[in-house]
């Protein structure tokens, strides 16, 4: 079989690792590797592991309570005692905002997920059967568009009271999805008829394993956009919902009421919004970072973190750190499979 | 016309175009110094692969090339410097002193305005006419292209056209004005073969009728053959040997040229395995210093990566070759001086009727509606894709299934790769009838069933690493891993792939190495029966004769039978035992492929047979050719009698009496002689 010279001239041979695993290196191990590959995505995720710690290991430090009032400290400015300061009723912010911000973590994040694991999962049946599936699909959620969802919420909200914050989560991710699966669904269309799809049924791959394995993965770019923007999405319209007493009431707190009553005091009392805000912004820009990089590790054609070109990477590290992550956080980038050396010099 | 044939038309010296590159990087160059000189009244066939700069060099002549293309050096029509020219200055050039045809006829016509009217216009934006003398005229120019009825053809939209029909047009229109020079830009690439040597044919008549010189781009070396009076292989951006048609096909003194004609299938003799180019066109953005072909040339030499030799040579041939001179000396064939796959012999195999049959197809047919209204979707009509396809294949064997576009081929193919029941007929797979099979049943024989696409850059997902698009087969049908861990870099080496880039993602491929990464797919699971929807089209032809090669080796390995499908006949010839033609859904001609190709009973094929241009200037023009009149007719509505009557040179031929038989009765495929693995559907076989 050394007869065929083709391969000797492959697009610039990477050096082959000496310590390959039995066996060729599955999808799920490359995207892994290459997202570990990504400083920007391991920042993100690095990030939103400290909010973790901090949101749930915080409160430990303080021996404030977020809810119990401290009557010898009102509107406080930040202080060794009181270290983000007081509000109004003297009421600690750092233990608010940590209060908060445990709230809003997983609502953010777990509201992400689903809605747009249910948009994913709709959308691409919906474009791959067809037929009545699709009209059927399409017939839901264009019924829950048209329905006013903080009526369905207030009108449902009493019998889920008690439920607690899941029952919370899955309501806001369950008028979160139409839009996206829309969106999917026309995706998949086109996708259903390109030549690989095909090939895939006619060696027998079941369609639930050809939407997982081919189609989804070919829209993950926009995904994982639409994912990472659902996270701040949701922080803010659980504010909403916590205005007409459904999801967090007082005296518990998330980041969105935390910011809805501190607002109008900003320009007076600014600790009241700015560490609210602050940890909000950092939250939903590392969400970014980490969408990001899955993203480019999903798409080979990307090459921020391919591994053949791994020791050219040696170099940026002299360079200028970017203004706090700017090119990241900017919307969709989808590098054209024609020209996927010229998007990259941003990172 | 006036002047003389011979005096010097167009000369393009150190002609170089650089495209602007990716943000951040350098101009990546597309043609790098290209000497051209076009005689008047000539033919010259510029032949290359895929991004070698041929297409450039055509538009960089006619000034056409986009605003972020950078052209430098000189291109002269008749002294008349036309670089750097302003676009009002060139404007009354083109068009009148030289038109171009372009590959595809679809795009080259305004579709919202009829044809007359775009060839009026062409005519009238260079001269003086009234309208009426110009439809004159332009209906003059439809008659010479040989478009039936040009007065209605003037009125006609450019979709209602057939794509020869658009191309004949297209011509009509690059003549209008008695260029003296055309260019055409793959004129026939887009073609059926049979619509091929009409278009050629065309083209000719064209040229002869103007006396201008054509400047013919091709990568088809039998186009080129037949056409040109003089050739200029280009390769990276120059011209590496240019020579007369004759000189150069006999005696080539690169060793690319010798390659390329090495590595084409010749549908007149059944060669031995075909002479692949090592290795894939070295990327023009990062081109090595030295001889651009170094990489993957034979006869390199250690001087040959220092500097790029300059074309020099004797005679008007010239060669871009430090080591010219000893191949003109010693002439050698392709063979001997490309290292050569050892091909096994194919076992003995037992006689065909002993073997046991993989698939057998009788009476397929498959309708498609026609569906028309806008709210209320009626059927108003029906499309006869596949009306009488029979197919029979033995184990270890390949059927060349052979079609024009429209033929019914692919619908064939999904009939059969569906494995259910079809509208009508019978399919049985190995020994299973498919209407029988049961869900679990049909999945267990896909195994031994498995396709290779036209693309392989369309039919590998982009975001699966090669290593998991080839154990996808293995996995649908639940191999266990250590299985699919062992069968990966196995099969990879079969096709000829390096195990390590197992991790590499399909772009990061060429296209003949995706072709094989399609291949090592399909032989995942060990099929039976492989059904290639024509493997090599997409493909250059130096990678084409690698896969070929290729994929005759793993038939004498494996011994997996192959259903081929391929508008190309030579590659038909090559790689296939029996072969089976298809005309407007039906099967016409069936039979061992040396009968058929020799001695063919059906007039059809007689006539796509001759249709191929052979990569032999004087082979081709020594050959009879058999041009069809006309497209083949709507397969929407089915005809009584034979349907190839009305294209058929037979049928026009043949007395009165004879020829109610071909309009009443539909012929069914007879045997040449009682026992001859040879049936043709013709009542009149042996009429010529």
């Amino acid at each position: 079989m050394t007869d065929v010279p083709e391969s000797l001239t492959a697009p610039a041979p990477a050096p082959v690792a000496a310590r390959r695993p039995p066996g060729p290196p599955g999808r799920g191990r490359l995207v892994l590797g290459r997202l570990l590959g990504a400083r920007w995505a391991v920042a993100g995720a690095v990030t939103v592991l400290l909010l973790f710690v901090l949101a749930f290991g915080g409160p430990y430090l303080t021996p404030w309570d977020y809810a119990a009032p401290d009557y010898t400290a009102l509107r406080q400015p930040p202080s060794a005692a009181h270290w983000f300061g007081t509000n109004g009723i003297g009421q600690d912010v750092f233990a608010q905002t940590l209060r908060g911000l445990q709230k809003s973590l997983v609502i953010g994040l777990l509201v992400a997920l689903f809605s747009t694991a249910l948009a994913a999962l709709v959308g691409a049946c919906a474009g791959y059967f067809g037929g009545w599936t699709d009209r059927l699909l399409m017939f839901l959620v264009d019924l829950m568009l048209v329905l006013p969802s903080f009526l369905v919420i207030t009108m449902v909200s009493p019998q889920l009271k008690g439920s607690g914050w899941i029952a919370f989560v899955a309501l806001l991710a369950l008028f979160n999805w139409m839009i996206t699966a829309r969106v999917v669904r026309s995706m998949t269309i086109s996708l259903a008829s390109r030549e690989f799809v095909r090939a895939a049924q006619f060696m027998g791959v079941r369609p639930l394993r050809i939407i997982l394995r081919h189609i989804l993965p070919n829209t993950a770019s926009f995904l994982i956009t639409d994912a990472t923007i659902a996270v701040g999405g949701a922080v803010m319209s659980e504010t909403a919902l916590s205005y007409f007493g459904f999801g967090v009431r007082a005296p518990d707190v998330s980041l969105g009421t935390l910011l809805a009553a501190g607002t109008s005091e900003a320009p007076v009392f600014p600790w009241l919004f700015y560490f609210a805000a602050g940890l909000l912004v950092l939250f939903v820009l590392a969400v970014n970072l980490i969408g990001d990089g899955l993203r480019d590790a999903l798409d080979p054609t990307a090459e921020a973190a391919r591994p053949a070109r791994r020791p050219r990477r040696a170099r940026p590290a002299a360079r200028p750190a970017l203004p706090a992550g700017a090119p990241e956080a900017s919307g969709p980038r989808r590098p054209g499979p024609t020209t996927p050396r010229s998007n990259r010099s941003s990172s | 016309m006036s002047t003389a044939v011979g005096t010097d038309l167009l000369t393009v010296r150190d002609l170089r175009v650089d495209f602007a590159g990716p943000r951040g990087r350098g101009p990546v160059p597309a043609v790098r110094g290209v000497d051209l000189t076009v005689r008047r009244g000539e033919t010259l066939g510029i032949v290359g692969e895929s991004g070698s700069g041929k297409s450039v060099t055509a538009l960089a002549v006619l000034g056409l090339l986009p605003g972020t293309a950078a052209v430098r050096g000189s291109v002269r029509l008749d002294g008349q410097e036309l670089v750097g020219l302003p676009r009002d200055a060139l404007a009354p050039i083109r068009g009148r002193r030289m038109a171009m045809v372009f590959q595809d006829p679809l795009s080259a016509f305004t579709p919202v305005h009829r044809i007359g009217d775009q060839i009026v216009e062409a005519l009238r934006i260079h001269r003086r006419t009234d309208r009426g003398a110009a439809r004159k005229r332009a209906a003059e120019l439809l008659d010479l292209v040989g478009i039936p009825d040009p007065g209605r053809a003037l009125e006609s939209f450019p979709h209602e056209f057939s794509g020869g029909m658009r191309q004949r047009a297209m011509i009509a229109m690059a003549v209008a004005n008695d260029p003296d020079l055309l260019l055409a830009d793959e004129p026939t690439t887009a073609l059926d073969v049979t619509i091929q040597a009409q278009v050629l044919d065309v083209l000719r008549t064209a040229r002869r009728e103007t006396g201008a010189a054509l400047v013919l781009v091709s990568h088809d070396l039998g186009v080129i053959a037949g056409m040109a009076d003089r050739v200029a292989v280009m390769y990276a951006g120059r011209v590496v040997e240019s020579a007369g048609v004759d000189e150069l096909f006999a005696r080539p003194r690169h060793p690319y040229t010798l390659g390329l004609i090495g590595a084409v299938p010749r549908v007149d003799a059944r060669g031995g395995p075909l002479v692949p180019i090592p290795g894939a066109p070295a990327p023009m953005a990062a081109l090595p210093a030295g001889c651009p072909f170094a990489g993957r040339c034979p006869l390199v030499q250690d001087r040959c990566r220092t500097a790029e030799p300059p074309p020099a040579g004797t005679g008007g041939h010239l060669s871009a070759c430090v080591r010219a001179d000893e191949l003109a000396a010693r002439g050698p064939a392709p063979a001997e001086i490309y290292p050569m796959p050892p091909v096994p012999a194919a076992p003995p195999a037992p006689p065909r009727e002993e073997r046991a049959p993989v698939l057998r197809v009788t009476g397929l047919t498959k309708t498609f509606p026609v569906l028309s209204g806008s709210v209320f979707r009626r059927r108003t009509g029906e499309v006869y894709a596949v009306d009488g396809v029979d197919l029979d294949i033995r184990a270890g064997e390949t059927l060349g299934l052979v079609g024009e576009s429209g033929s019914g081929k692919s619908t064939t193919l999904f009939e059969l790769l569906n494995l259910a029941k079809p509208e009508s007929g019978r399919i049985e797979f190995l020994g299973q009838d498919t209407a029988a099979l049961s869900r679990a049943a049909a999945h267990r024989l896909r195994a031994e069933l498995q396709i290779v696409f036209q693309d392989p850059t369309a039919a590998l997902d982009p975001r699966l690493p090669v290593g998991d698009i080839v154990a996808e087969p293995l996995r649908a049908r639940r191999a266990p891993r250590e299985l699919v861990a062992r069968r990966v870099p196995e099969l990879l080496r079969q096709v000829g792939l390096d195990p390590a880039h197992a991790a590499r993602y399909p772009h990061q491929f060429s296209g003949g190495q995706l072709q094989r990464v399609s291949i090592a797919r399909a032989l995942a699971v060990r099929p039976r029966l492989l059904v290639l929807d024509e493997p090599v089209s997409a493909l250059d032809v130096s990678v084409q004769a690698g896969v070929l090669n290729l994929l005759q080796r793993l038939k004498a390995d494996l011994g997996i039978a192959y259903l081929f499908v391929s508008h190309d006949l030579s590659v038909v010839r090559h790689l296939a035992d029996r072969v089976s033609v298809m005309y407007l859904g039906r099967t016409v001609e069936q039979g061992e492929v040396s009968a058929v190709f020799d001695r063919p009973r059906h007039p059809y094929t007689r006539a796509l047979l001759s249709a191929v241009p052979l990569p032999d200037p004087a082979a081709e023009r020594a050959r009879e050719r058999v041009l069809l009149p006309g497209d083949p007719p709507s397969p929407t509505e089915r005809h009584t009698g034979c349907r190839f009557r009305t294209r058929c040179p037979v049928y026009a031929a043949l007395a009165d009496g004879r020829r109610t038989v071909c309009e009443q009765r539909s012929p069914v495929p007879a045997e040449a002689a009682p026992g001859v693995d040879h049936t043709a559907a013709c009542h009149h076989p042996d009429v010529r």
